[in-house]
C-alpha cells in the first residue's frame, strides 16, 4: 500500500511560530518529504478545529500516517493519538515532533530553527511510514494502594481511600505516624491546637479496619507497573514484638537511660532509650534506640525486658522485608528543614540563645521540654525581647532559590504565642510579607495592631559583640531597615530563625525507586505543574504534601486528598490500558545465552530452562530497551524503536547533509 | 540431481587464504557429485581455466559461482565484476567475502604502512631490499609497460564491490553447510535473494554447556586458564563470541573448550556484528565503578579490535581506521 503522510505544524500561538517559520516548514515538507499528501499549519493545533482539521484529512485522503510538529509528547501525545484513534487511524501511527521545547524555546535564530524545525519533521515522517499499528493491553488494578510517608498528606490520603472501602498500606519511616504536624504548638491562622486536629486522625488510621500500618518501615525496592506494582518494604527492626505489646509505657517509664531526642523535640528535650516518640503516638509500640540502650551496647541491663507484662521486648528481633502488592502509589514523603548552621553570620549552633523555628515550636508546646513556657537556654529566664528572622535559607541564591511559602505566616504565629505567652518585644526581619491564603492578609493585619515590631530588611549578622552599654549581654541584629533607609543595631534576648523547607535528603533516591524525578531544587516533579498536580510521568505513582512543593497544612490536606480521589478513580475502573510500546523476544531465533537475564530493571525478562529461551513478561515490560541494545542475536525488538525506525528517523533528520553518492553506496554495502 | 542437464560452475579466491577452497575439498567423494552436475569452468586451485575464456563467455552463462576472498586488489574487482557478470548466481563464500575477515583487519592500517611492513621493516625482507623496491601498478621497461594489480588502501567485502545473491559465512565454511548450499541451489530450494544460507539463531544454540545469569568480574585470555567443560565459557571469563555469533558450526570451538572467535558473523538483523557483541558482554561486566570496569576491560580485553571486529571490521559501520592524511 502506497504511503500517505499528512504533516501537521503548529504554531503554538508565537510559542513556535516566534521563532520558526512554520508556514515554510509546511510548505516545503509538502514539496520535499516523501510520500506527503498533505502539510499544513496551524494557529493551535490541539484546539478541537486543528484536531477536527485532523480527523477529517484522514478521512478523505486516507492517510496511512500523521506527522504533529508541535509541543513535548508528553503534553499532547495522548491528544494527537486519539485524534486519529477517532479517525480510525491506529494511534501509534501518529508521531509527535517537539517543535517547541526542542526548537523554538531553545534558540531565538529564526533561520536555524526553521532548519532543524524541517529537519525533524523529515525524521518523523520517515520513521512515522515504519511504523506499525499496535494495540494497548489491559490489565487488571489491584484495589489496594501504597502511602509512603505518614504527615498530614499521607494520613488524609490514607483516610479518604480506607474510608472509601479500599486497602491502605501506610509505610511511614519514624516510629510514628503523624510528621512534622505532631510537632507543632499551634496552626496559623485560626491557632487552633494542632495535636487537638491531627490525633484525632491519627488514631482514626491507626484503628482503620482497611489500613495496615508499617511505621519505623521504608520503602526498599518498588518493581512492576501502574495497577500491579510489587513493593519491597524494609520493616526496620523495634526489637519489641508488635503483636504482643500492649503500649502500656511501662518500659519507657522504668528504662534508665535518658538521652536527648534528636528527632521529634529537636534536641530540645529528652526521651529514653526505649521510646515512642510523644505520648499520643500511634501506634503506641515502642522501639529501642540500639545505639543508646545499655544492653546494646554494654550487654547489661534488660530492665525493659524484666519488666515487660507481655514479654514483648525481643532482643532478636531482625529487619524483616515486607513484600506487598498495590496498584497505586501515592508518594507524600514531606520535607526537612534547613541546616541553619550553613548560615553561619546568624550564629546558628554558636549563639546560645539563637534558635530554630522548629525548636521554638517544641519550646511553645505545651507538651514540649518546657511545658510551653518560653525561656532562654538557662532553662528559667523568660526573654525580655525576642527578634524572628524570616526567609533563613529561603529567597537566597545562596541556599535555596525558592520561596518556602509558609514561613511568613509559621513566623507570625509564633509572634503571636510570644505576644501571648511573654511580656516580650517581638521584632520581625523579613524581607517581604507574604500572607496569600484565606484569612492569612487578616492574621498579619492582627499582629500589626497586637504590636509587634515589623523591620523590613535582611539581617546581616546576628552578634554578642556589643559596642553599646544597653547591647551587653544581649544578641545584637544588624540589619539594614530598608523603609526607614537607615542601618540598624537591635539588642535582643533570643533569636528564631525561620529556617526553610527542604526537601527530604534521600527525596531523589526514594522517587528513583518508584521513577518519578525531582525538580531543580529537589521537589517530585507532577505531571503538569497547573493541571496535573497530583500525578506524575509515571502512571500509578501520585504525589501529595511538601515533597512536591512547600505548601501550607491546608494544601497538603488538599493534595492527599487529590491524589486519593485519583487513585479511586483507578480502582473503580478497574483495569487500565497499558501501552503496548514493550520488547518481545523472537523464540526461534533466541540461543538462551542468558545476557539479558540481569538486564531488565522491572524484572521482566523470565528464562525458560526447557525451552532454553528467554521471554519477556509483557505486562512488567516498560519498553526501555536495554534488552534490545543487549541482545547479541540481535533477536529481541522493542515496539515502536526497531531498527528499521529508528535508522529511517536518523536518515530523515540528515535530509540535507548526506551526498546522494554516499547514500548509494552505503545501500549496496548492506 | 543427475538427470539434469550439467549446469557451469566457477570458484574463484580473491583476498583469502585459500582455507575455503580446502573446505570445498572436505565434502569429500561428494565432489563426484558436483562434477556430475556441473562443468568446471574456473577454479584456479585445482581445475585448469583461463580468465580471457571466461571474458569470451555470454553474460548469465555460469549457473553458480562461488567466491572466497574480500576485494584488496584491482585485479580482485575486475574479477568479481567479471564473474557477477558472467554468473546468475553469485555466492560469496567464507568470511573473507562476507564480512573481510582476517585480511579485514589490514583496514586498520593504510597501504603505505603495509607497505613499510612487508617490504621495509620485515626482518627477512630488509637485507634484499636496500632500494625500496616497492610494487608499481605500472612500470617502464624497454620492452613495454609492465602492468601489477594495484593494491588499494582499503580492504572491501564482496558485497562492497557487486551485487551478491547469498552469503556461506564461516572461516572456513564447514564442508558439511557448503554441500547442502550447493544442494539447495541445484534444487532450486532458495531463500530470498541477500539471504545468509544457514540458520538465525547463535553458537549458543548449539552449545551444550550449562548457562546462568552472567556477572563477570574479569577475563582471561585463553591460555592463563583451563575451563571447566561444563559450564559456559563466557561466564568463566573467557571472552566467547558464541552470544553472538551465527550458528550453524554445531559449537565446533566450544565443544573442544576454546571459545568462540565469532567466524560466522552476526545474525539476521544485526547491523553491527562488533557493536552487538560489545554491548551484549558489557551488559555482563558486573561492576558499577567505572575504574573497576575500564581495568576488567584493560586487562581481560588487551586488543578489542581484534577481538569484537576479528571477522567483520571491513563489512562494519567502522570499516577502517580513519584516514588522518591521504597518502
Amino acid at each position: 500500500m502506497a504511503e500517505k503522510i499528512g504533516i501537521y505544524v503548529c504554531h503554538c500561538g508565537s510559542n513556535i511560530a516566534g521563532t520558526v517559520d512554520v508556514e515554510e516548514v509546511a510548505r516545503w515538507a509538502g514539496v520535499n518529504v516523501k510520500d506527503v499528501v498533505i502539510s499544513k499549519d496551524y494557529k493551535f493545533m490541539c484546539s478541537s478545529l486543528g484536531q477536527q482539521m485532523i480527523e477529517d484529512d484522514i478521512k478523505k485522503e486516507g492517510l496511512t500516517g500523521v506527522v504533529v510538529g508541535a509541543c513535548s509528547p508528553h503534553l499532547h501525545e495522548k491528544t494527537f493519538r486519539a485524534t486519529c484513534s477517532r479517525a480510525g487511524l491506529n494511534p501509534f501511527l501518529c508521531q509527535m515532533t517537539n517543535l517547541r521545547e526542542h526548537v523554538s524555546w531553545v534558540n531565538s535564530d529564526k533561520e536555524a530553527g526553521t532548519v532543524k524545525a524541517k529537519s525533524l519533521i523529515s525524521a518523523a515522517a520517515e520513521r512515522v511510514k515504519h511504523q506499525a499499528p499496535l494495540e494497548p493491553m489491559r490489565v487488571k488494578v489491584n484495589p489496594a494502594t501504597l502511602v509512603v510517608g505518614g504527615g498530614i498528606a499521607g494520613l488524609q490520603a490514607t483516610l479518604e481511600l480506607a474510608d472509601a472501602g479500599y486497602h491502605v498500606y501506610l509505610v511511614e519511616r519514624e516510629p510514628s505516624i503523624g510528621g512534622h504536624m505532631a510537632q507543632f504548638d499551634k496552626t496559623f491562622p485560626t491557632l487552633d491546637c494542632s495535636a487537638c486536629i491531627l490525633t484525632p486522625k491519627m488514631s482514626e488510621v491507626g484503628q482503620h479496619e482497611n489500613v495496615t500500618m508499617l511505621t519505623y518501615s521504608e520503602l526498599e525496592e518498588v518493581s512492576g507497573s501502574v495497577g500491579n506494582f510489587k513493593v519491597k518494604i524494609r520493616k526496620k527492626a523495634r526489637y519489641v514484638n508488635y503483636d504482643k505489646c500492649t503500649g502500656c509505657g511501662i518500659c519507657v517509664e522504668k528504662c534508665p537511660r535518658k538521652v536527648i531526642d534528636d528527632v521529634f523535640e529537636v534536641g530540645m528535650g529528652h526521651r529514653k532509650a526505649i521510646y515512642t516518640p510523644f505520648p499520643q503516638a500511634v501506634p503506641r509500640v515502642p522501639v529501642i534506640d540500639t545505639a543508646n540502650c545499655t544492653y546494646f551496647t554494654k550487654g547489661k541491663c534488660q530492665v525493659c525486658s524484666k519488666i515487660c507484662p507481655t514479654a514483648a521486648i525481643d532482643y532478636e528481633q531482625q529487619d524483616e522485608i515486607v513484600e506487598l502488592e498495590v496498584g497505586n502509589i501515592i508518594m507524600a514523603t514531606g520535607w526537612k528543614l534547613f541546616d541553619c548552621k550553613k548560615i553561619p553570620q546568624y550564629g546558628y549552633g554558636r549563639l546560645a540563645n539563637v534558635y530554630t523555628n522548629m525548636e521554638f515550636e517544641r519550646l511553645c508546646n505545651a507538651a514540649g521540654p518546657t511545658n510551653g513556657k518560653i525561656v532562654l537556654r538557662d532553662g528559667k529566664t523568660e526573654p525580655k525581647s525576642v527578634a524572628i528572622i524570616h526567609c533563613v535559607g529561603s529567597r537566597d541564591v545562596k541556599t535555596n532559590p525558592y520561596c518556602s511559602s509558609v514561613c511568613c505566616m509559621a513566623a507570625l504565629k509564633l509572634e503571636h504565642l510570644i505576644l501571648e505567652k511573654t511580656k516580650a518585644e517581638v521584632y520581625a526581619f523579613y524581607i517581604d510579607m507574604r500572607t496569600p491564603m484565606k484569612e492569612y492578609e487578616e492574621f498579619y493585619q492582627r499582629l500589626l495592631e497586637e504590636g509587634v515590631h515589623f523591620v523590613r530588611g535582611k539581617v546581616a549578622e546576628v552578634t554578642d559583640a556589643a559596642r553599646m552599654p544597653d547591647e551587653q549581654g544581649k544578641l545584637i541584629v544588624q540589619v539594614e531597615d530598608t523603609l526607614v533607609g537607615k542601618q540598624r543595631r537591635i539588642p535582643v534576648d533570643m533569636v528564631v530563625l525561620m529556617g526553610a523547607i527542604e526537601p527530604q535528603a534521600d527525596a531523589k533516591e526514594i522517587g528513583l525507586k518508584c521513577g518519578i524525578s525531582c525538580s531543580m531544587a529537589g521537589w517530585y516533579t507532577e505531571r503538569h505543574p497547573k493541571l496535573d498536580p497530583v500525578a506524575t510521568m509515571t502512571d500509578g505513582v501520585f504525589v501529595a504534601g511538601v515533597c512536591q512543593g512547600p505548601k501550607d497544612i491546608p494544601a497538603s490536606v488538599a493534595q492527599g486528598a487529590a491524589a486519593a480521589a485519583r487513585v479511586q478513580g483507578m480502582i473503580t475502573k478497574g483495569e487500565v490500558l497499558i501501552e503496548p510500546i514493550v520488547a518481545s523476544i523472537n523464540e526461534e531465533g533466541c540461543s538462551g545465552c542468558r545476557i539479558c537475564n540481569t538486564m531488565c530493571p522491572y524484572n521482566a525478562i523470565e528464562f525458560d530452562e526447557e525451552k532454553n529461551v528467554s521471554r519477556v513478561i509483557t505486562a512488567l515490560c516498560k519498553g526501555c530497551g536495554t534488552c534490545v541494545a543487549a541482545c547479541p542475536a540481535g533477536v529481541i525488538t522493542g515496539a515502536h524503536f526497531n531498527n528499521e525506525q529508528i535508522f529511517a528517523e536518523i536518515e530523515g533528520i540528515l535530509w540535507d547533509a548526506k551526498p546522494q553518492t554516499e547514500k548509494k553506496e552505503l545501500q549496496t554495502a548492506k | 540431481m543427475s538427470n539434469k542437464p550439467k549446469g557451469k560452475l566457477a570458484l574463484y579466491w580473491a583476498a583469502s587464504c585459500g582455507g575455503c577452497e580446502i573446505a570445498v575439498l572436505a565434502i569429500d567423494d561428494k565432489i563426484l557429485k558436483v562434477a556430475e552436475a556441473f562443468d568446471i569452468v574456473l577454479w584456479p586451485c585445482a581445475a585448469d581455466g583461463k580468465v580471457h575464456d571466461i571474458e569470451k563467455m555470454a553474460d548469465q552463462s555460469i549457473d553458480l559461482c562461488l567466491f572466497n576472498g574480500g576485494i584488496r586488489t584491482s585485479e580482485q574487482e575486475y574479477m568479481a565484476q567479471l564473474l557477477r557478470r558472467k554468473s546468475k548466481v553469485l555466492v560469496a563464500l567464507g568470511s573473507c567475502a562476507n564480512e573481510g575477515c582476517i585480511p579485514g583487519l589490514g583496514n586498520l592500517n593504510t597501504r603505505k604502512e603495509v607497505f613499510d611492513t612487508v617490504y621495509k621493516e620485515g626482518s627477512s625482507t630488509v637485507p634484499e631490499n636496500p632500494q625500496d623496491v616497492r610494487p608499481q601498478a605500472e612500470t617502464e621497461m624497454p620492452e613495454g609497460t609492465l602492468h601489477l594489480p594495484v593494491f588499494y588502501d582499503t580492504l572491501k567485502t564482496l558485497a562492497q564491490t557487486v551485487d551478491v545473491d547469498y552469503f556461506l559465512p564461516g572461516c572456513p565454511p564447514e564442508a558439511e553447510n557448503i554441500w547442502t548450499a550447493l544442494v539447495a541451489i541445484l534444487e532450486g530450494k532458495l531463500p530470498p535473494k541477500g539471504s545468509v544460507i544457514g540458520v538465525n539463531t547463535t553458537v549458543c544454540d548449539e552449545c551444550k554447556r550449562t548457562r546462568h545469569e552472567k556477572k563477570i568480574k574479569k577475563f582471561y585470555r585463553t591460555w592463563q586458564i583451563i575451563p571447566d567443560e561444563e559450564t559456559c565459557l563466557l561466564e568463566q571469563g573467557l571472552m566467547c563470541c558464541g552470544i553472538a555469533t551465527r550458528a550453524g558450526c554445531g559449537a565446533l570451538c566450544p565443544k573442544v573448550n576454546s571459545p568462540c572467535i565469532g567466524c560466522h558473523g552476526g545474525n539476521d538483523g544485526v547491523d553491527d556484528y562488533g557493536a552487538r557483541l560489545m554491548s551484549g558482554v558489557a551488559s555482563v561486566i558486573d561492576s558499577n565503578d567505572p575504574d573497576e570496569i575500564d581495568q576488567i576491560i584493560s586487562e581481560g580485553i588487551p586488543d578489542p579490535v581484534g577481538t569484537f571486529y576479528r571477522f567483520s571490521l571491513a563489512s562494519s559501520e567502522l570499516r577502517r581506521k580513519k584516514k588522518v592524511a591521504a597518502e
